[in-house]
């Protein structure tokens, strides 16, 4: 695992060896140049992927989780958005690639479940429509045929009646027909790689266990690599294999699910699973929230950009916490954090801080 | 001074004690349809609910999107008129106060809003928000109105400096420590917070659910909280009401209806919760609900679950269930309840319960 750490490739012309796995993202970096000056979205991102499995990314607003995928479906417009590293899906570099063949890619190799299905669908066209157009784009059939599609997934989704629901228009669904009915459009090419950026936010603990469900099966079926974006633990904790936590646009911490639940090494993950109550467990009388605010993505802090919010750079010398950007390394078993912190700070911080409040 | 760990308060039989008294509420939207603009229909946004608040406890009221609580909310602090029914607020009837007799009342009675990015008039400073209510009020401060607010911004965690900044220099968290100092400016009796935290990031929300906690125990404030978040909803209430389709289905203590849920639709929403924790993953049951929640435009009749209930009988079709108290403090709107072995002293017949609410 150590060897996904890539030295720095600043150019995108000249390209790391070929990645061997079905998603490799190898120091990306999205910057947006704005009046007030550069806002780096995503700072150096490196994670894999492979078929069958279900990488959860969990951070707060602002920590770059929305913006890697849209990187990935190269949805970012190349005069706002300065991208550099590489994006390898199997086997082909996509920031190097023509618009024109990211294009044909979208739908049968990625698709992506957005956030708001009430912006992401065309108001104008019925929901049948929109999902008979994607196919119609990556499979020679008729219309008839499409159609048929489009309600046979409409129906995989639990629409119900989705004979006559097919002609409805996207705002005579309620939220979670919405949803699903974004879903069926996003597996209606049956993707190889499904991004589902905070699928389920808004929508109830009902609709919402329906929808995880949904996209366990789906997987299962198709065998896609899956990754959910998401500010909910206990969504990532339902569907991921593999949990990544970012933080100012860079990842803090990379782990098995059990391992970022059972046994998590960076200050922040610590902060979240604190600063949330839980069904599963006595109740606290009192929350643990980290303190301070995320920081501006143009001043980013120097060194660990979670720095001002940690309690516990205090214990490392030097103050290499406010002057140099901790590595992103591997402490174990493919667990990577980027911390100062000694692996034995980390153990007695959490047996004795962390652990016995959660 | 009441600390966090007196909570359920003990005195709850006795209406002395209420700040509150909800009976029979109902709000019906009147559908207009065609040339004469007659209204025939009507949705049912809420359709007669019985309870209590007593002073310096925490009402929560849980449900799906749509079941009617923010409609109850706006009807208790009376944005919107109430159809029928009564609301008492400390032993006075407010139900159809005009404007100008209600006014004084708003000092008492106060609301917390969702969105603290639409919440707040992006043109007014600060100062100018907090402020608002001692002018509109006419309140006259000890030393100004400058000095007030500085006191306020200072306890809700803002500083006082900021006085002069406007709404988009602030975070979202920030905003909304904004709107709760703008709502605890008059000393409010009661506060109807509507999902509060839920726009909120996670780190964040503990944050703000920690200050509404120390307010209530510093100001003695009574809260009616509006939330989905079932965890967050067990953490900060002492009782908690589950609505569905405009009526309450459940109602007692918070430890009796999340460790013993009587209504089937409180189990399902209880179930439905991700929990975060991937060891348990595929262990627990869950109840899938199948389905939308039905038109509060023509909702079911009788027991309003029984479309989506896997204990309907036909009972449950033609007989509404009576809100009867099944333990002590906790009532239930079934036929057929749950759990309900395990309290066998107030069992009572769990079956049909004669029908003496309607």
């Amino acid at each position: 695992m150590s060897s996904v750490r890539i030295e720095p490739a600043l150019t995108t012309g000249d390209l790391g060896p070929v990645s061997t796995s079905f998603l490799e993202l190898r120091d990306l970096r999205v910057h947006f140049p704005t009046g007030d000056g550069l806002v780096k979205s995503v700072d150096g991102l490196s994670y894999r992927l492979e078929r069958g499995k279900t990488l959860g990314i969990v951070g707060e607003s602002g920590s770059g989780k929305s913006v890697t995928s849209l990187a990935i479906m190269g949805l970012h417009k190349n005069t706002s958005a300065r991208l550099s590293g590489e994006i390898w899906l199997d086997g082909e570099e996509l920031i190097t690639a023509s618009a024109e063949h990211v294009r044909t890619l979208r739908g049968k190799k990625m698709a992506m479940i957005f956030q708001d299905p009430l912006s992401a669908m065309h108001p104008f066209y019925t929901v049948g429509n929109q999902i008979v157009e994607a196919y119609r784009i990556h499979h020679k059939v008729t219309k008839k045929a499409a159609r048929a599609h489009a309600i046979d997934m409409l129906a995989r989704v639990g629409i119900p009646q989705p004979k006559s629901r097919v002609d409805d228009y996207p705002h005579q669904f309620s939220g979670g027909m919405r949803q699903r009915a974004m879903i069926a459009m996003a597996l209606s090419c049956d993707p190889e790689l499904l991004i589902a950026d905070e699928p389920t936010t808004a929508l109830d603990v009902t609709v919402q266990a329906q929808i995880l469900d949904l996209i366990r099966d789906l997987q299962q079926e198709f065998n896609s690599a899956v990754i959910i974006i998401t500010h909910d633990l206990g969504v990532v904790a339902e569907l991921a294999d593999d949990i990544m936590v970012m933080y100012a646009g860079r990842s803090a911490e990379y782990a098995s699910a059990e391992q970022v639940f059972g046994q998590p090494e960076h200050p922040y993950t610590w902060g979240l699973l604190g600063s949330m109550p839980r069904l599963d467990r006595d109740r606290s009388e009192r929350l643990l929230p980290i303190k301070g605010t995320p920081p501006s993505l143009i001043n980013v802090p120097l060194g660990c950009p979670f720095s001002p919010r940690c309690n516990y750079s205090g214990l490392v010398g030097d103050h290499a916490c406010t002057t140099d950007r901790p590595e992103f390394r591997d402490v174990g078993g493919g667990h990577r954090i980027a911390c100062h912190l000694s692996a034995q700070q980390r153990q007695q911080v959490w047996e004795d801080e962390i652990r016995p409040n959660l | 001074m009441t600390t966090a760990q007196s909570r359920p308060r003990a005195a709850k039989a006795s209406g002395a004690t209420d700040l509150l008294t909800v009976s029979g509420l109902q709000k019906h939207f009147p559908v207009r349809r065609g040339l004469l603009q007659r209204g025939k229909d009507a949705v049912k946004a809420v359709d007669g609910l019985d309870f209590t608040v007593a002073r310096g406890e925490t009402l929560s009221l849980v449900g799906e999107s749509g079941c009617g609580k923010t409609t109850t909310g706006r009807m208790l602090t009376r944005l919107i008129e109430p159809s029928a029914g009564r609301i008492d607020f400390d032993g006075q009837d407010i139900t159809h106060l005009s404007n100008s007799r209600m006014r004084p009342l708003r000092r008492d009675i106060q609301m917390i809003f969702q969105d603290p990015y639409s919440s707040l008039n992006p043109r007014h400073t600060v100062g100018a928000i907090v402020g608002a209510p001692f002018r509109l009020q006419k309140v006259q401060t000890e030393h100004g109105v400058k000095r007030a607010v500085q006191d306020l911004l200072k306890l809700v965690g803002l500083n006082p400096e900021h006085y002069n900044r406007y709404p988009y220099e602030f975070s979202g968290g920030q905003r909304q420590r904004i709107g709760i100092a703008r709502t605890l400016a008059l000393r409010p009796k009661l506060i109807v917070a509507d999902e509060p935290v839920s726009a909120l990031d996670v780190s964040i929300q503990a944050q703000v659910i920690n200050l509404l906690e120390d307010l209530q125990n510093e100001l003695d404030l009574t809260y009616v909280m509006i939330a989905h978040d079932l965890s967050i909803v067990r953490h900060v209430s002492d009782r908690v009401a589950v609505m569905y389709l405009g009526k309450i289905v459940e109602i007692g203590e918070q430890a009796g209806i999340y460790t013993q849920p009587m209504h089937p639709y409180t189990v399902a929403l209880m179930s439905a919760v991700p929990v975060p924790d991937p060891t348990k993953r595929g262990q627990r049951t869950r109840i899938r609900l199948t389905g939308d929640v039905p038109s509060p435009l023509n909702p079911p009749p009788a027991c309003r679950f029984n479309t989506r209930c896997w204990k309907a009988k036909d009972i449950c079709r033609t007989e509404e269930p009576p809100l009867a108290e099944l333990a002590p403090g906790h009532r239930v709107a079934c036929h057929f309840p749950e759990n309900i072995a395990s309290t066998p002293a107030a069992a009572a017949e769990p079956a049909p319960a004669p029908a003496e609410a309607k």
